[in-house]
């Protein structure tokens, strides 16, 4: 477990779930990511701008960790653009039939105690436990 | 404009939180589903930490009048357990898996500048389009 970093995981879960709740409170609904993103193909005009701010601050909120903490670190992706072509089409495709992912279903939805959220959670945990111990012995 | 302003705010919360997290960072997941000597249980503190909050949110801020920039609460109720919820989580499981991106992280990490990232949200871009088209026209059923 060398790669296991238990104090900014916590602190860093502790923030996104206050993100959750201001948006909660300001918006009075659950900070589902692919929930804003579906949102975006109901063509309501009138619901677009705070959609694409929020993807906007997304990416700056990460930069501002990056640039607070001197760019030391780095992500580590192994797979090839088909891959993840196909992992994206995915993960899309997943996300519109029931607009839930790891924020809206695991995070949200879990503090709802909503049975959809815990059971879609619960699956879509398996399938990625699943898909990444088939993967890694290919 | 109220409504602008806190979902920038949120986003640059939830975006600085994915960063400390690490959940940025595909590896940190990939090491989460590997079971293995080299097992990476950060996920699940992440998930613990936004639980806490959350947790205590969903509690007590619902029952306020209304939210401060909105006329009501959109909270979805639907407790219907059907084949589009699992086979969605499904779906969803194993696109996860393959490249351990979801769509906060992926979206977040645009920041890092790097060519497949844009390239993995262009496909989740296009999976739920596609997704939406179909559920639109071909699976109408109430959830």
């Amino acid at each position: 477990m060398e790669n296991f970093t238990p104090i900014s995981s916590l602190s860093g879960g502790a923030i996104i779930g206050l993100a959750v709740a201001i948006f909660l409170y300001t918006h009075g609904r659950p900070a589902g990511v692919s929930g804003i993103l579906i949102g975006l193909f109901t063509w309501q005009k009138r619901d677009y701008a705070w959609r694409i701010i929020f993807f906007i601050g997304l990416i700056l909120g990460t930069l501002i960790y990056r640039l607070s903490f001197g760019f030391d670190e780095t992500i580590s992706m192994y797979e090839s653009p088909i891959l993840l072509i196909i992992s994206g089409l995915l993960v899309g495709l997943g996300t519109a039939f029931s607009g839930g992912c790891t924020s809206g279903h695991g995070v949200c939805g879990i503090s709802r105690l909503s049975p959809r959220s815990i059971i879609a959670t619960g699956i879509f945990i398996l399938a990625a436990l699943i898909t990444v111990t088939i993967t890694l012995r290919v | 404009m109220g409504k602008n302003v806190s979902a920038l705010c949120v986003g640059l919360i939830f975006g600085f939180g994915l960063g400390l997290s690490q959940m940025v960072n595909p590896e940190k997941i990939i090491g989460f589903f590997n079971l293995s000597d080299a097992w990476d249980p950060s996920l699940a503190f992440v998930m613990i930490g936004a639980l806490a909050i959350s947790f205590i949110a969903f509690r007590y801020i619902p029952k306020i009048k209304k939210p401060l920039f909105s006329n009501n609460f959109e909270i979805p109720e639907g407790k219907i357990i059907n084949t589009k919820l699992i086979l969605e989580a499904i779906i969803f499981g194993v696109g996860w898996g393959i490249s351990g991106f979801c769509p906060g992280p992926a979206i977040s990490s645009i920041s890092y500048g790097y060519f497949e990232t844009i390239i993995f949200v262009g496909s989740m871009i296009m999976g739920a389009l596609l997704g939406k088209i179909i559920i639109n026209n071909f699976w109408k059923e109430k959830t």
